[in-house]
C-alpha cells in the first residue's frame, strides 16, 4: 500500500519541505525580533491566528478520545482498526498545538510556570494542565506502538495494566479542555460578537469537536484506504457518518436555540460582515453536510463522504476562526489580518504535522490491523491485542506479507 | 480613589506626576500606553481620566494562569513580571482594556498603573492624587469615598447624573467616577453590568470536579457493562461450539 502511495507523496514532499523551512525561518525571526515586529498582534488584538490554529488542531485531534472511548470503553470493537490512527493523529495534533502555544507565548522560557504556579480561577491554567496531562496520556497510549517496533516488550505489560484508568482519564481530560477552549471566551462578553458569545460556548465547543474529530479520522481512513485495501468497511464508515450527522444536528439545534434564547437572531436578518461569516460557518460546516449525510447513498459512497467530511472540517475551521478572530473584531473596531510570519509559522507547523504523520505511518505499525483483515482482527481486538502480531514479520512493517 | 469629572479641567498634572513617579518618558499622551499608566480622554468639554480600576474582583487576576497579577488587601492589583508567561489573556479579558504589552521586546512584560503601591506602603498619597490641583482625584478609604460621592450627588442632584460609576460595576472597583454626562457617552462600556466577569468563568470551571468524578464513574460503569456483554457473548458463542472460551484479558 505504502509503495503505491509513495510517488504521490513526493510532490507533497517538496511542498512540505519548503513550508517547514519557511516556517523555521519565520520562527527564528519571531524569537529574534519579538512578537511586535513579526506579528500583527496589538494591545487591542492580543490573540490572533495562532490561537485559532490551536483551536483547530485540538478539535481535529478530538478523534483521539472519541474513538478510544468508543472502542475500549463502549466496546465497539469493530472500529479497532482506526484506534491507532486516531491516537497518532491526536498525539501529533497535541504536540503541534503545544509547539504553537510556546511560540505564541511572550515568554516561552516561562512556559512551565502554570504547572508550578497555580491559579484555579484561570481557564488558561486548567487548559495548560489538561494539555500537559492529556499529552502524557497520549504518549503512554502511543508508546506501545513504538516499543513493539523496537521489541522492548516489558513496559507494554505495565501500560496494559493501567490502560483502562488511563483511557478514562484521557477521555475526561479531553472533555474538560475541549470545552474549556470555549470557556476562554466566557469572560469577554463585551468583546465577542453576540453571534458567537454565549454562556454555552463550552458546550458548543465540545459538541462540535466530536463531529470534527470523527470527520477527521473518517477522512484519514478514506485517504489511507486507497489501493484496494479498506481500513473500514463501507458499513462502518456509513455508521461513523451517521454519528457525525447526529452530532451536527444536535449542534445546530443547540446553537439556534441559544441564539433564540439570547435574542441574538436579529443579528442575522441583515447582511453584515458578521452575519455572512456566521452563515458561511453554519451552512458549510453543519447544515449542508448534515443534509448530505442524511442520504444513504452519500454515506456509502467514497466521494460523498470525502466531500461531506471536508465540509465538516472546513465549517469547523470557520467556526473556530470566527470565534477567535472575526467575532472579536467588533470591539477595537479595527480589523486584524495575520502577518506573513504568523501565516508561515502556521503553515510550516501544519506541514510538519503531515510529514511526521506520513513517516510514522511508514515506519510504525499504525495500520497493522488492516493487514489482518478477517476474523482474526475481531479475535485480537476482543482480547485487547495482548501480543504484537507482527513481531514475526520482517522489518518493513507496512509491506503485506 | 474618587474621580469627579466635573472638577477635572484637563491640566494633565496627574499624568505628569505619574510619569515622574514611574520614571516614564515625560511627553504628554492622550491614551493609555506602555509609557502612560494614566491618560485623559477628551469628550467635548469633559475629560475622563483612564487608569487601571483596581477592580475588587479583578478579571485580570482571575484569568492569569500563573497568578502573576494579584489583588492586594489594601487595593492595588500588583503584577509580577517574573511569573508572567506572556499569554496576554489579561489584555484580552480586562473590561477596561488597561494592560499594555511590551510588543517590541523579546522578554515582554505587562505595563499598567500600580496604584503607587510603594507610596501607599509609606503612607503617602498616590502621585496623581497628590498632584491634582483641584482635587478632582481624591484618595481615601473606599467606604468613606463612597459616602463622600453620595453626599455630592445628594447636594447637587441637578449637576450630576445619579450614578457612582465603579460602586458596583463589574463587581465594584477602587476607582469611582462622578459625572454630569451619562457614562455611556464617555466611553464607559454599558454592556459590562454589575456581575464580576470572573463569575462567568466560574460557572464553567466549578463543574470541573463534577465532570471528573461523575464522568469517571459513568465511564467506568459503561466499560464494565459493555465488557460484561462482550464476555457473555463470547461465552455463549463458545458454548454453542462446545468448547471453553479463551480467558478474557482486560484491555
Ligand atoms: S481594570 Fe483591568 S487591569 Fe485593572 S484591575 Fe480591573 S481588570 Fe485588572
Ligand atoms: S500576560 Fe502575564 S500577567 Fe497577563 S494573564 Fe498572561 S501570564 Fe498573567
Amino acid at each position: 500500500m505504502k509503495l503505491r502511495l509513495l510517488p504521490r507523496i513526493t510532490g507533497w514532499q517538496a511542498i512540505s519541505t519548503t513550508l517547514i523551512l519557511a516556517g523555521t525561518l519565520a520562527a527564528i525571526a519571531r524569537f529574534t525580533y519579538g512578537l511586535g515586529a513579526t506579528t500583527n498582534l496589538t494591545d487591542e488584538f492580543p490573540w490572533g491566528l495562532w490561537i485559532g490554529f490551536d483551536f483547530l488542531g485540538i478539535g481535529l485531534a478530538a478523534s483521539g478520545f472519541t474513538i478510544v472511548a468508543a472502542v475500549n470503553i463502549f466496546h465497539a470493537k469493530e472500529y479497532e482498526p482506526i484506534v491507532r490512527p486516531a491516537i497518532l493523529t491526536a498525539f501529533i495534533g497535541y504536540l503541534l498545538v503545544v509547539l504553537v502555544l510556546i511560540i505564541d507565548l511572550g515568554r516561552p522560557d516561562h512556559f512551565w510556570h502554570p504547572l508550578v504556579m497555580w491559579n484555579p480561577h484561570s481557564v488558561m491554567c486548567e487548559i495548560s494542565w489538561c494539555l500537559m496531562l492529556y499529552t502524557s496520556v497520549l504518549s503512554l497510549e502511543f508508546a506501545p506502538i513504538i516499543l513493539e517496533k523496537v521489541k522492548i516488550t516489558w513496559p507494554i505489560k505495565w501500560i496494559h495494566a493501567i490502560s483502562l484508568p488511563l483511557m478514562i482519564v484521557g477521555v475526561l481530560l479531553s472533555t474538560l479542555h475541549q470545552s474549556s477552549f470555549g470557556s476562554l471566551y466566557l469572560i469577554v462578553p463585551n468583546r465577542l460578537h453576540a453571534l458567537w458569545y454565549t454562556p454555552l460556548l463550552p458546550v458548543l465547543f465540545f459538541i462540535s469537536c466530536i463531529a470534527s474529530g470523527i470527520a477527521m479520522i473518517l477522512l484519514e481512513s478514506l485517504i489511507l484506504s486507497r489501493g484496494g485495501r479498506e481500513l473500514l468497511s463501507t458499513h462502518l464508515r456509513a455508521n461513523l457518518a451517521k454519528i457525525i450527522a447526529i452530532t451536527l444536528a444536535v449542534y445546530f439545534v443547540v446553537r439556534v436555540e441559544d441564539l433564540l434564547a439570547r435574542g441574538a437572531l436579529h443579528e442575522l436578518t441583515t447582511l453584515t460582515y458578521y452575519s455572512v461569516a456566521f452563515y458561511t460557518e453554519l451552512l458549510v460546516g453543519f447544515v449542508v453536510p448534515f443534509a448530505l449525510l442524511l442520504s444513504d447513498r452519500i454515506r456509502t459512497s467514497r466521494l460523498g463522504l470525502y466531500s461531506a467530511t471536508l465540509m465538516v472540517l472546513a465549517g469547523f475551521a470557520f467556526n473556530r476562526m470566527n470565534t477567535a478572530i472575526t467575532g472579536l473584531e467588533v470591539y477595537p473596531t479595527q480589523t486584524y489580518f495575520p502577518s506573513l510570519i504568523e501565516i508561515f509559522i502556521m503553515l510550516g507547523i501544519t506541514a510538519l504535522g503531515f510529514t511526521v504523520f506520513s513517516y510514522v505511518v511508514k515506519y510504525l505499525p499504525i495500520f497493522e490491523a488492516v493487514e489482518e483483515a478477517g476474523p482474526q482482527v475481531q479475535q485480537e481486538a476482543a482480547t485487547g491485542r495482548p501480543e504484537p502480531i507482527y513481531l514475526t514479520r520482517d522489518d518493513g512493517g507496512m509491506e503485506s506479507s | 480613589m474618587l474621580i469627579d469629572l466635573t472638577l477635572c479641567m484637563g491640566c494633565n498634572a496627574c499624568q505628569a506626576a505619574c510619569k515622574e513617579e514611574n520614571h516614564l518618558s515625560p511627553n504628554e499622551e492622550k491614551n493609555l500606553s506602555l509609557t502612560a499608566y494614566t491618560a485623559l480622554n477628551k469628550y467635548s468639554d469633559v475629560y475622563v481620566r483612564r487608569l487601571c480600576q483596581h477592580c475588587d474582583v479583578p478579571t485580570c487576576v482571575s484569568v492569569c494562569p500563573v497568578g502573576a497579577l494579584v489583588k492586594q488587601g489594601d487595593g492595588p492589583v500588583a503584577y509580577d513580571a517574573d511569573k508572567c508567561i506572556g499569554c496576554r489573556y489579561c489584555l484580552q479579558a480586562c473590561p477596561y482594556h488597561v494592560p499594555k504589552y511590551e510588543w517590541s521586546s523579546t522578554k515582554p512584560r505587562i505595563q499598567k498603573c500600580r496604584f503607587c503601591a510603594p507610596r501607599l506602603a509609606k503612607g503617602q498619597l498616590p502621585a496623581c492624587a497628590e498632584a491634582c490641583p483641584v482635587g478632582a482625584t481624591l484618595f481615601g478609604d473606599r467606604d468613606e469615598l463612597l459616602l463622600e460621592a453620595a453626599r455630592r450627588l445628594g447636594a447637587e442632584p441637578t449637576k450630576y447624573v445619579p450614578r457612582i460609576y465603579g460602586k458596583d460595576d463589574v463587581g465594584g472597583t477602587s476607582m469611582f467616577y462622578l459625572s454630569s454626562v451619562p457614562f455611556e457617552q464617555l466611553g464607559f462600556d454599558s454592556r459590562l453590568g454589575r456581575v464580576p466577569l470572573p463569575m462567568l468563568t466560574m460557572s464553567a470551571l466549578s463543574k470541573v470536579p463534577n465532570v471528573l468524578s461523575v464522568g469517571g464513574v459513568v465511564l467506568g460503569g459503561i466499560w464494565w457493562i459493555t465488557n460484561r456483554r462482550t464476555e457473555v457473548a463470547a461465552f455463549e458463542a463458545a458454548e454453542k461450539k462446545g468448547e471453553t472460551p479463551r480467558p478474557e484479558e482486560k484491555p
